[in-house]
Formats: C-alpha cells, sequence, structure tokens
C-alpha cells in the first residue's frame, strides 16, 4: 500500500538513507523532526487536492473514487495505460468535461482549500485560475498576438500598452518570444507544430492562471520540439503548479516530480492504484501493477 | 501585483457577472430568433388548413372550372396539369442529371468536372422566372403555342442542379471498397455503375429526387410563359377521346402535353388576384392542396430514408 | 446470357468479341453518355445566358447603357415605346438588401441556437421545421401575405414607422408615405422576403459551424471566456467566409423571387423611395406583363431585364461558391508539424 500522504504526513528521511537510495534534490524537501507545520506547509503545500472524485458519462462511471493530490510548483505525471480516464480526470479539474453533454462529475476539488466541484463555482474563474494545454495545438486563425491577447482582452484589457507588456510576459515565459517577436501579426497558423504548441502555452499563460493542465502536450511533436517542451515545463513549474497527463513513460520519469498511475478496474472505471514520488515510482513500486506497467510488460 | 491581477481584482465582481449576462441575454437571443421562424411558419400552415379547409369538397378534386361568377367547380386540371408537368420535368431531367452526377463523382477533378459542379451552381441560383424566359425563347416561340411540354422543360431545368448534387453527393458516399470489389471481380465500369454504386445510393438519389419533385410541383414563374394555363385541361377526357378515335398511344401523350396546360401554383396565382370571393376562396383550398401534396413528399421522403435504414440494420 | 458469353471467349462470335474489344466492355459508350450528359448540362446553363441575349438585340441596341441608369423620372411606356429599367432594379435591390439586412442576425441567431445550444434532442425535429418553412412554394407565401400578412402586420407597421420615422431629414425619405390602405408596399415585400431567405441563410451558416472543430472551443472555453464570447469572437471569425457565402446565397434568392413579392408589393412604379410605397422588382415586372406583352420592343424590354437579372445571380452565386468553399478548405489544416 502506498503511504497516504496528505498535509499531516511528515516525509523524514535522514542523511544515511538518502546517500543509499541515491536520491537527489527533487525530493521533498525534508523538514526532519520539525514540528513547526507552517514550515512544512509552505514546502509541502497542496494546490489541488482530489477526493472521491467519480465521473459519469451518462450511466457509464469512468472514474471512481480518485484521491489524488498536486503539490504547489511541482510537477504531477498522471499515467496509465490508453482509455483508463487520465483524460477524463484532467478534464474533471477545469470543468472542461462540462462541455460533454451527459457528463457529470462528483466528488471534491479543493484548489487552495475551496471546493471547485461545489454547484454554484464560477466556472469562468476556475478556468482562469487552472489553464489547460492541449494535445494537439489548436491556436485561433488569428495573429500571434491576438491569440495571447484573448485571455486578456476577455478581461476587458484594450489599451495597447496594457496588452503589450502582458503578450511578451507570456511570450517569454512560452519560450517562444525570440522566435516570434518580429512577426507578431502574422497568423498563428503559420508556425510550426512546435511553435503552436508553444503558442497555446503562451495564451493559457496570458491569463496568469496558478494551474496548468497539460494533456499529453508533446505527443503531436517531433521529438526535438518535445524535449523543448518539457524543458519549458521545468521552468514553468518554478511560478505554476503543472500537472500531465502522458503515456510516454520516459517523459513520465523525466518531467514530473510526482507521478499518479491510473488503470481500469473489472467495470471499466478509472482507479487511481498509486501514487508516489517519482523516483519511487520508477525503481521501488508498491503496486505490482504499476511495477508491470512501468516495465513495459503491458500497456 | 501585476497590472493584469491589478484589474481582476478591480474588476472582480462587476466584470465577471457582466459577462455572464450578456452571455445569458445573447444566448436567449438565439432561441428568441428560433421561436420567431416558427411564428410564419405555424401561422401560415394554420391558416391554409382554416380558410382552405372551409372550401374544399369532392367537387373541388373532380370537377373543372365554373365560369366566373358561378358558383362551384373544382381544380380538376390544374391537379391533372401539375401532374402531367411533373412527370415530364422528372422524365427530361433525372436521365442526364443522374448520368451526369456519376462523371461527376469518378472525375471530380477534370475540366468536364469543374465545369459541371460549376454549371450546377449557375443554374440553381437563375430566378426560376429568367428559366421561364429561356424555355419561352427555345420552345414556345419556335413552336407557336404554348404547351405543358414547354412546361416541363423550364421545370427540368429547375430541378437539374439539385438532381444531380444529390445524387453526385450519394454516389461520394458510397464506399470505395464496393467500387474496387466489383472491378476487381471483372465487371465493367458501367456494369459496376449500374448494378453496385447505383443501388447503394439509391435511398439519397431517391430523397432528393422526392425533394426537388416537392419543389418543382410549387413553382410558378417559370410555367407563367411557357404553359400558361389551361381551364379545360381534362387528361382523362383526351385519354378516351383519343382511344374512341382509335389514335396511337403516341398521338394521345402528344395531345396531353402539346396544349397550355395549368398547374395548381399557376392556378393560386391567377384566382388570388381575381375580384370574385369565390376564386379567393378557391385560391385558399388550392394552396391547401398544394401544401398537403407537399407535405406528403416531404414526409414520404423521409420515412423513405428511415425504413432503408431500418432494412439495412435487420 | 450476355454475361456468360462474355466469360467464355470462345463461344462469342467474332464480330461480338471486336465489339467487346474496341468498345472496352461497354465502358466507352458509358463513359461517352455521361461525359455528353455533364456537358448537356452545362449547355444549359450557357445556353440560358445565350438565348437571353439572343432575343434582345434591338432593344439592347435602342437602349444601350441608358436602359439601366439611375434617373428620378423613369417611366414604363410600352404605348409609346419607352422603356427605363431603373424603377424595377430600386425596387429589387432595396427589397432585398432591406430583407438581407433583418434576415442575417435573425438567421446567425437559429444557426448559433441549432448547432450549438440546442440540446441533442430537439435539434431534429427544429431542423427539420426550418426546412418546412423553406419548402412553402412562393405563391402560398405570396397569397398569405396579401391577404393577412399585410393587413395584420405591414399596414400598422407602415403607420408606426411613417410616424416615427418619416420626418427625419435625408432617412426620413425612405419613410415617407402615405401608407396604402391595403399595406402592399416594398416593406412588406422586404419583410416577406425576410421570412423566405432565413431558411437559406440558416441552413448554411449551421453546416459551417457544425464544420468547425470542437477543439477550438475547448481552447476558447479552457481560456475562460464565457460561451458566448466564444461563439462570437473565434468561431464566427473563423467560418467568416462561410457566413459570408451564406448571406450572398440568400441575397441570390431574395433577388429573384418572384411570385410571393408581386402579390405584394403594390406593382406600382411611382417615384418615390420610400419603403412604405407600393413598388416594382424586375421579376415582378416580367411576370405581369410578358405573357401580354403589346409590341416586340416591350417584350425584347423584358427580356432585357431578365438578362440583367440573370447576370447579377450569376455574379453572386459563383461568388457565394467560392466563399463557402475555402472555409471547408481550412478546417483540416489546424496544425502543421
Amino acid at each position: 500500500m502506498p503511504p497516504k500522504m496528505d498535509a499531516n504526513t511528515i516525509v523524514e528521511t535522514d542523511e544515511a538513507d538518502k546517500r543509499e537510495l541515491g536520491w537527489n534534490n527533487r525530493v521533498i524537501k525534508t523538514a526532519v523532526r520539525t514540528v513547526d507545520r507552517t514550515e512544512v506547509a509552505r514546502t509541502v503545500e497542496k494546490k489541488i487536492e482530489v477526493r472521491d472524485l467519480s465521473a459519469y458519462y451518462g450511466a457509464f462511471r469512468a472514474l471512481a473514487e480518485i484521491q489524488l493530490d498536486a503539490y504547489s510548483n511541482k510537477i504531477t505525471a498522471i499515467i496509465g495505460p490508453s482509455g483508463c480516464g487520465k483524460s477524463t480526470l484532467l478534464r474533471s479539474l477545469n470543468h472542461m468535461n462540462d462541455l460533454t453533454p451527459n457528463a457529470r462529475v462528483e466528488g471534491r476539488i479543493l484548489l487552495d482549500g475551496e471546493d471547485i466541484n461545489a454547484p454554484n463555482v464560477d466556472v469562468v474563474e476556475v478556468r482562469r485560475r487552472i489553464g489547460m494545454v492541449f494535445q494537439r495545438p489548436n491556436p485561433f486563425p488569428k495573429s500571434i498576438y491576438d491569440n495571447v491577447a484573448y485571455g486578456p482582452r476577455l478581461y476587458g484589457l484594450r489599451r495597447a500598452s496594457d496588452l503589450n507588456g502582458l503578450v511578451e510576459q507570456a511570450l517569454r515565459r512560452a519560450a517562444l518570444w525570440d522566435e516570434v517577436h518580429d512577426k507578431l501579426h502574422q497568423s498563428g497558423l503559420s508556425l510550426s507544430g512546435g511553435q503552436q504548441q508553444r503558442l497555446c502555452i503562451a495564451r493559457a499563460l496570458a491569463v496568469e492562471p496558478e494551474v496548468i493542465l497539460m494533456d499529453e502536450p508533446a505527443s503531436a511533436l517531433d521529438p526535438i520540439s518535445t524535449l523543448r517542451i518539457e524543458d519549458l515545463m521545468h521552468d514553468l513549474a518554478k511560478e505554476y503548479t503543472i500537472i500531465i497527463v502522458t503515456h510516454n513513460m520516459q517523459q513520465a520519469a523525466r518531467v514530473s516530480d510526482f507521478t499518479a498511475m491510473m488503470m481500469i478496474d473489472d467495470h471499466r472505471a478509472g482507479r487511481l492504484i498509486e501514487f508516489d514520488e517519482t523516483e519511487v515510482m520508477f525503481t521501488n513500486p508498491k503496486d505490482k501493477r504499476t511495477e508491470d506497467y512501468v516495465t513495459g510488460r503491458f500497456g | 501585483m501585476t497590472r493584469f491581477q491589478e484589474l481582476i481584482a478591480a474588476n472582480q465582481a462587476s466584470g465577471r457577472a457582466r459577462r455572464r449576462a450578456v452571455n445569458g441575454v445573447m444566448l436567449s437571443l438565439t432561441g428568441l430568433a428560433t421561436l420567431l421562424a416558427l411564428v410564419p411558419l405555424f401561422w401560415i400552415i394554420g391558416y391554409v388548413i382554416y380558410k382552405g379547409g372551409q372550401y374544399i369538397n369532392l367537387a373541388f378534386f373532380t370537377q373543372l372550372p365554373r365560369p366566373l361568377g358561378m358558383e362551384g367547380g373544382g381544380v380538376l386540371n390544374s391537379i391533372q396539369g401539375t401532374l402531367v408537368i411533373v412527370i415530364l420535368s422528372a422524365l427530361f431531367a433525372i436521365p442526364p442529371g443522374v448520368l451526369a452526377a456519376f462523371y461527376a463523382a469518378q472525375h471530380p477533378n477534370t475540366p468536364v468536372g469543374i465545369g459541371l459542379r460549376f454549371a450546377t451552381d449557375v443554374v440553381s441560383g437563375v430566378p426560376s422566372i429568367v428559366i421561364g424566359l429561356f424555355a419561352y425563347a427555345v420552345i414556345v416561340k419556335p413552336m407557336g403555342h404554348y404547351s405543358a411540354l414547354a412546361g416541363g422543360v423550364a421545370t427540368a431545368i429547375l430541378m437539374l442542379p439539385t438532381v444531380v448534387r444529390t445524387t453526385e453527393e450519394m454516389l461520394k458516399l458510397v464506399p470505395h471498397s464496393l467500387r474496387e470489389g466489383s472491378l476487381a471481380l471483372g465487371a465493367a465500369e458501367w456494369k459496376t455503375s449500374l448494378s453496385v454504386l447505383f443501388p447503394a445510393a439509391l435511398n439519397g438519389i431517391v430523397t432528393g429526387f422526392l425533394l426537388s419533385i416537392s419543389r418543382a410541383a410549387g413553382e410558378t414563374a417559370p410555367l407563367l410563359f411557357t404553359a400558361l394555363g389551361n381551364d379545360r385541361y381534362d387528361v382523362g377526357l383526351i385519354v378516351k377521346g383519343g382511344v374512341a378515335q382509335h389514335q396511337s398511344i403516341f398521338q394521345i401523350i402528344q395531345r396531353v402535353v402539346d396544349q397550355p396546360a395549368d398547374s395548381l401554383p399557376l392556378t393560386l396565382w391567377k384566382y388570388a388576384q381575381q375580384p370574385y370571393p369565390e376564386r379567393i376562396q378557391q385560391s385558399w383550398a388550392v394552396a391547401l392542396v398544394l401544401m398537403i401534396l407537399i407535405l406528403l413528399i416531404n414526409i414520404l421522403s423521409r420515412l423513405w430514408v428511415t425504413s432503408r435504414m431500418r432494412r439495412l440494420r435487420g | 446470357m450476355t454475361a456468360r458469353a462474355s466469360l467464355d471467349p470462345r463461344r462469342a462470335s467474332p464480330w461480338y468479341r471486336s465489339l467487346q474489344r474496341v468498345s472496352f466492355h461497354g465502358d466507352l459508350p458509358w463513359r461517352w453518355l455521361i461525359i455528353l450528359m455533364s456537358l448537356l448540362v452545362m449547355l444549359v446553363m450557357v445556353a440560358i445566358g445565350i438565348q437571353l441575349w439572343r432575343e434582345t438585340p434591338m432593344a439592347r441596341s435602342t437602349f444601350g447603357w441608358g436602359f439601366l441608369k439611375f434617373t428620378t423620372d423613369a417611366s414604363w411606356d410600352p404605348v409609346n415605346n419607352h422603356f427605363e429599367a431603373w424603377p424595377f432594379i430600386y425596387g429589387t435591390l432595396v427589397t432585398s438588401l432591406a430583407a438581407l439586412a433583418l434576415a442575417v442576425p435573425v438567421s446567425f441567431g437559429i444557426a448559433v441556437f441549432l448547432a450549438e445550444i440546442c440540446p441533442a434532442g430537439l435539434r431534429t425535429p427544429l431542423n427539420w421545421l426550418v426546412e418546412l418553412l423553406a419548402a412553402i412554394p412562393s405563391v402560398v407565401y405570396g397569397l398569405w401575405g396579401l391577404f393577412v400578412f399585410l393587413p395584420v402586420v405591414v399596414a400598422p407597421l407602415g403607420g408606426a414607422l411613417l410616424a416615427a420615422l418619416g420626418h427625419i431629414p435625408l432617412l426620413g425619405a425612405f419613410f415617407a408615405g402615405p401608407v396604402p390602405h391595403s399595406g402592399a408596399s416594398r416593406l412588406g415585400a422586404a419583410l416577406i422576403l425576410t421570412i423566405m431567405i432565413t431558411p437559406t441563410i440558416t441552413a448554411i451558416s449551421r453546416d459551417v459551424l457544425q464544420s468547425i472543430p470542437s477543439s477550438q472551443r475547448e481552447a476558447s472555453a479552457a481560456l475562460g471566456a464565457t460561451q458566448w464570447e466564444g461563439i462570437w469572437q473565434v468561431l464566427l471569425p473563423y467560418g467568416l467566409s462561410g457566413f459570408l457565402g451564406a448571406v450572398i446565397l440568400g441575397l441570390g434568392r431574395a433577388l429573384g423571387e418572384t411570385m410571393a413579392v408581386t402579390m405584394v408589393i403594390g406593382n406600382s412604379i411611382g417615384g418615390s423611395l420610400s419603403l412604405l410605397r407600393p413598388g416594382y422588382t424586375m421579376a415582378s415586372i416580367i411576370a405581369n406583363e410578358f405573357a401580354e406583352a403589346v409590341s416586340r420592343l416591350h417584350s425584347e424590354a423584358l427580356m432585357e431585364i431578365g438578362l440583367v437579372l440573370f447576370f447579377m445571380t450569376l455574379l453572386l452565386n459563383s461568388l457565394a461558391r467560392l466563399l463557402v468553399w475555402r472555409v471547408a478548405r481550412r478546417a483540416p489544416q489546424e496544425a502543421r508539424a
């Protein structure tokens, strides 16, 4: 059984263990033997907590009782064989499933402690705070500038002086500024696939979200673009919380701090079967099914 | 705090509330627009049933019109005229249309294919009255008199683009595997087209055919200068007379199509403009008959589609 | 029999076999046949234009381009052989453009509702109802328009517009009275045309909306836009050329609409510009006068009006198809690696 990790768990390791297992610095900061919870809280702060989440398409239950935590400024990867509900889980977080008729999400999703799956929540605001990047880049058929400015303009920002700064900032953070700064008025569709995906990331960043969801962000891209996106993710993690879905285990291992393993149960509902730090997940998984999956025995 | 965050904070309640309100209003307006479109639909149909229903009786369907000022009479001539003209237009439009569609579906990127698509688009946009003028110029003038035949030709031209386009689309929907399987068995292309493609696409072709018929039945403008109108048009009488005089079937057919004819919409048009209350009432009744005819054809084509679907699913 | 004969070459007679070879087993005549039919269809299009041209030599030489000229005291006098087409051109244009201005927002609203908002169960019946609106024959619209719509809606509306707008400088000229008692007016024609072209514009716009990939809607929603914001700022620009095509096709239909318009427009050549007064359209004058034209010049003049109408719709139709085609091409072009 994986250790249940919540705000009350304090991970303790001592230096001897660390050396033996070869852990590197991408580990939860150990608040060794300190009872000062605020200290702990700051470093193991949970941005998103999913509790008892179940998702239904009509009568069919696609996700069953998911418990998941995503830590601030960490990258959490969700892996699992295809069809196990990874995307459904991701899309539940920012209410994208509302766009599908007959879709229903039950359970609690806490963003900084507030339940955003409550009935009267402002979906528009949730989606601003939790941004999303899709599998296939989907820029609007507008100029690069207008693509990035789309979000801010919704909030009434009209003046060029305001928008220019925001657009530049977003494009810089998405590592695209250098390549497009002199052709901001060209169509977004004129960029290459990898650039388009970074444009979509910039577009999502422009409204200053707190969390970024990425649904297999590099699966439609060539290997070089993929690596650039992965580097970008590391940079972005410094300011945002990132949750990515990927079917590429090597990518999960390279990129993420935490990994969640999902699988379908006998009723074809997706369940979370293991959640741990990535290091542990890939070197010493607790669940046999996880071990089979990460060693490539199936899926 | 960034500028964006400042603005967010400032606009928090009002900005979001306003956007939500705009969203609600605009989406409701679209629903309203839909309702608005349905109002004339039900109004017209309801009124036609109400006014037309008052006048309909058996005589209406079986008698020829009485002279102006006299009561009673029917629109037998118009009903028969409509049937004759629709049959003629189908005969003229369906064979060339379907055959041309075979070419367009299989060779879409040749000059002829592209030209054909362009031509059907153009003809489908030409006003029906202009097509009536054309038919007048090429048929009525040389022949020297108005005729059902000319009306049939004019209506056929109207139907042609729809027939071509629908047939072409249905043919394109037939999976390639069917065609290739037939060709691989050694069947010639023409046999493949007729025995394999055509039946597979028949469903949609018939639907398109029925819909263009329903359009043809309601057209007036092309008949104004071609069929003109004929109070005395009675096919039954012509056939009986022809048989009595031992005329050949060709002669009988010629007599049927070679004289001016009336049709339901044409009669409606004429009667509505005459200052006799009797005629006005009759025009409502004609409208009812016409609407029922068109509705029947529409429902028939939908039933055809669903019955074929059901049979396919077994 | 034939099939078996063709399967077994030994049993076919020599002349049959060579016929088979020459005709590619029946394919050659088939191909000729379908090409011939295609050419026939194309011929029809060309023939219409050519024939109308050939029917109007006297009219064209007599009037020249002046036939179409804008003039404030245009007259149409069959007795004295004085023909000017401007009143009819004006009538056609003003009723069609007014109808377009009213129909476009309504049609677009309906298309958005049907494509984006309508619950799935309602979609099919509503689509069918809108199609039914298009199936009603023009004469039936005219009949209802003449006896019901004009007195009940147009006449009072005309009175209200006259009162509200008739005295404004400049714009008031379009709303000058007096409003005819029956209501027969360009306004009536414009309103009936609005109803008649709405299904056309709606159907094409709805198809355009449905062809836009859902990834665009998802991208907009994920950024925190409301549904309307996504429709207005993403979907509308995306399908713009398709929507323009739909509008232009609607305009084309309005220009050529004959029967319903003739029955409600009042058929008068009067010089007023006003929407509230009776008028005349190109199609109407042909419908009313052609069968009883008094002279060769008269009928040629009417034919020439038909020719003008032909060219107008030819141009509009080509433009519209080009635009609709452009949207269909763009959809798969989303992301190139």
